[in-house]
């Protein structure tokens, strides 16, 4: 239980009406960053950011300095990639990041290509994203006239031209292979990995870094401060801070960055500072931790820590940062509804469990919704369910090319199995359950002793 | 309509130049087809071809697959209203029905006066300012029924074009990379390891203490 005082790292000029612009950003200590970088070797910024312990913040959570150290050595060149395709319902953070401090973004960028040697730099922008577009534009104009970006980086042999792309609408491009499919002018389908896992076979075949924007956001302060000052923040696996966005029923719906590992759910929600407590002073029902693919969480877990591996035990996940509050009256069948119709829509159709599957759980839902479900309804969503995600454990299995199909059966095994009278209500009378379910999110016993023991 | 007119065609060019491999410029340029026009034309999408050296059928390919691109004249203004979770437990459906009444038209449809299209929307990344919604990708945070059709009757009456261009144009800063600047593109055949990598911090940067 902690509402800390620790820094803002990535959002500090979000407050700041002009903090987008280059006046400002060097003002406030911008660029200092890539300075410190360049006076170190190129391995040993790649030492910093692994000391530092900065896990991705798109998703996965993966280290971002073990990452990089994943290019195969003696092949180039190396390109770098920028995940801003920000999608994932519940998530925003990104984009503001994208269009509040344009320069914390490309000064990041700038320091990860120099630790991993690429050439060449793409920050890939997700289409809807005017604002964000126009704001990297100009900054990167400013920051090439002003001697941050292009050849011979101040004076020194560093070079590399960052080049800004923009997509156009497809949640699925922010899949990392998909977005370096879109990048190469294709379809936005995902490719299998292996082998096209891109730190070997990314962007044109080459070895690519593919980092998320609030990722590589950390960076400058991390150059800048040292790495031992970031993990002096957070807890044992989960360092520095991180940024959530918190929506739905609180009465404070907002964007927070907070430290991250140490602070808990309750904090979050519950805390004037952040949430401030459940809209109407009505009950929690539930919320989710991670966005929409994520198995949901329950007042019962509202002390646990935001930390990555905590989070993780208890079946599900913290992913891009978002979580969606539900109060008591909230219907649970037509949120389980429009979650699955969301996978439904943005499915790739590579994969059959996944095109079709999606596509029936949907019509499913609907049918139940409109009064027309039978009572073995339930038992064939959680039947199609299983066959996406084999036994619907945590983490998923991969049937299919990348996890989005497994990412629709989140939200209707949660729904499912916690709010079962929900759908026997609009079914009009009990349903059996027979398919087994694993995942610990889903089954419970819904406060797990380690989880709490590691807290 | 059109190919790309001779304004267009030099911007092309310039954003093709900074691709190591042509073919990837085919969604910025795309784009491009649709700021001329409001919509991709299939004359665009041959001239596109020629450009990036590819198939009338592969940028057709590409261009399907992508919600924001419309191969159909679509409404001057494209209001999009999120529907997503964020927004559904907080109104996003009843503004969508509002303005699906307030326009008399319904959802992925275009009024007849070529004025206005509704689409009801997947997640724009603004989830704690629901309901939300974006004109021609501008956003508007929280939006109640009451300003919705005060927006509505100023884009009417011709106002508002200054925060809100027509439909097909997206950033309206492009970036320029300075030819005395550029570090150039990394070509995937031919680009040997980068000078940084084995001789670093030849000169130590300027106003350096550490
Ligand atoms: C369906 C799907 C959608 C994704 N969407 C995004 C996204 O919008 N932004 C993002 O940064 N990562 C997204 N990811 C995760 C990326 O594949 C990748 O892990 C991430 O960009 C790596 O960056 P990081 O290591 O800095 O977190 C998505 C993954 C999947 C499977
Ligand atoms: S799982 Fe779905 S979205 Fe992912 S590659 Fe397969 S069909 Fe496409
Ligand atoms: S759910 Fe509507 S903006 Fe994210």
């Amino acid at each position: 239980m902690a509402v800390t005082d620790a820094p803002k790292i990535t959002s500090s000029r979000f407050d700041l009406a002009d903090g987008h612009t280059i006046e400002r950003y060097v003002a406030t200590g911008g660029y200092q960053g890539l300075k410190a970088a360049l006076a170190k070797s190129p391995s040993g910024v790649v030492d910093e950011v692994k000391s530092a312990s900065l896990l991705g913040r798109g998703g996965a959570g993966f280290p971002a300095g073990v990452k990089w150290g994943f290019c195969p050595p003696g092949v180039f060149p190396r390109y770098l990639v920028v995940n801003g395709d920000e999608s994932e319902p519940g998530t925003y953070k990104d984009r503001l990041l994208m269009e509040k401090d344009p320069h914390q973004l490309i000064e990041g960028v700038l320091i990860g290509c120099y630790a991993v040697g690429c050439s060449q730099a793409f920050l890939y922008v997700r289409g809807e994203m005017a604002l964000a577009q126009e704001r990297i534009a100009q900054a990167l104009n400013d920051a090439y006239a002003a001697g941050h970006i292009g050849k011979n980086i101040y004076g020194t042999e560093f070079s590399v031209d960052i080049v800004l792309h923009w997509g156009a609408g497809a949640y699925i491009v922010g899949e990392e292979t998909a977005l370096i499919e879109s990048l190469e002018g294709n379809r936005g389908m995902p490719r299998l990995k292996p082998p096209f896992f891109p730190a070997a076979k990314g962007l044109y075949l080459q070895p690519t870094i593919v980092n998320n924007v609030e990722t590589l956001a950390n960076l400058p302060w991390i150059m800048s401060n040292g790495a031992a000052a970031f993990a002096a923040l957070g807890a044992e696996n989960s360092k520095g801070t991180r940024i959530f966005a918190v929506s739905g029923h609180v009465k404070n719906p907002g964007v927070y960055e907070v430290e991250f590992g140490v602070t808990t759910f309750r904090d979050l929600l519950y805390a004037p500072v952040y949430g401030g407590g459940i809209r109407h002073d009505r009950e929690l029902k539930a919320f989710i931790p991670g966005g929409a693919s994520a198995p949901w969480l329950y007042p019962e877990h509202l002390d646990v820590p935001l930390e990555a591996a905590t989070v993780g035990k208890l079946g599900t996940m913290l992913g891009s940062g978002a979580v969606v509050v539900f109060d008591e009256q909230t219907d649970m069948v037509k949120a389980c509804h429009r979650l699955v119709r969301f996978f439904a829509r943005e499915s790739c159709g590579k994969c059959t469990p996944c095109r079709e599957g999606t596509s029936w759980l949907e019509k499913i839902l609907e049918r139940i919704i409109d009064g027309l479900g039978r009572p073995e309804d339930l038992d064939l969503l959680l039947d199609i369910c299983d066959n996406i995600s084999v036994g619907m454990n945590w983490p998923p299995r991969q049937t299919t090319i990348c996890p989005l199909g497994q990412s629709a059966t989140s939200p209707i095994a949660s729904a499912v199995m916690r709010f079962r009278d929900e759908f026997e209500a609009y079914l009009g009378g009990p349903a059996e359950i027979t398919v087994q379910v694993k995942g610990p999110a889903f089954v419970g016993p819904y406060v797990h002793e380690e989880a709490t023991a590691d807290a | 309509m059109a190919r790309l007119d001779d304004t267009n065609l030099a911007t092309a060019k310039e954003i093709i130049s900074r691709y190591p491999r042509i073919k990837s410029a085919t969604i910025p340029l795309l784009h491009l087809a649709q700021e001329q026009d409001g919509y991709v034309a299939t004359d665009a999408m041959e001239h596109i071809a020629e450009l990036t050296n590819t198939t009338p059928a592969q940028v057709l390919g590409t261009c399907s697959f992508y919600e924001m691109f419309k191969r159909e004249p679509v409404g001057k203004y494209l209001v999009n209203i999120c529907t997503n979770i964020s927004c559904q437990i907080m109104g996003g459906e009843e503004l969508l029905h509002h303005a699906e009444e307030s326009l008399g038209i319904k959802g992925g449809s275009t009024t007849a006066d070529g004025l206005f299209t509704i689409e009801d929307v997947e997640c724009i990344a603004a989830c704690t300012e629901a309901p939300c919604l974006q004109i021609n990708y501008r956003y508007f945070h929280k939006i109640s029924n009451d300003q919705f059709d005060e927006v509505i009757a100023d884009l009417r009456s011709g106002g508002r074009t200054d925060e809100i261009p027509p439909h097909g144009t997206l950033a309206r800063i492009r970036q320029h990379i300075p030819a005395d600047r550029a570090a150039g593109n990394a070509d995937p055949a031919g680009i040997p390891e980068p000078i940084w990598l084995s001789a670093p911090a030849t000169a130590p940067p300027e106003g350096e203490k550490a």
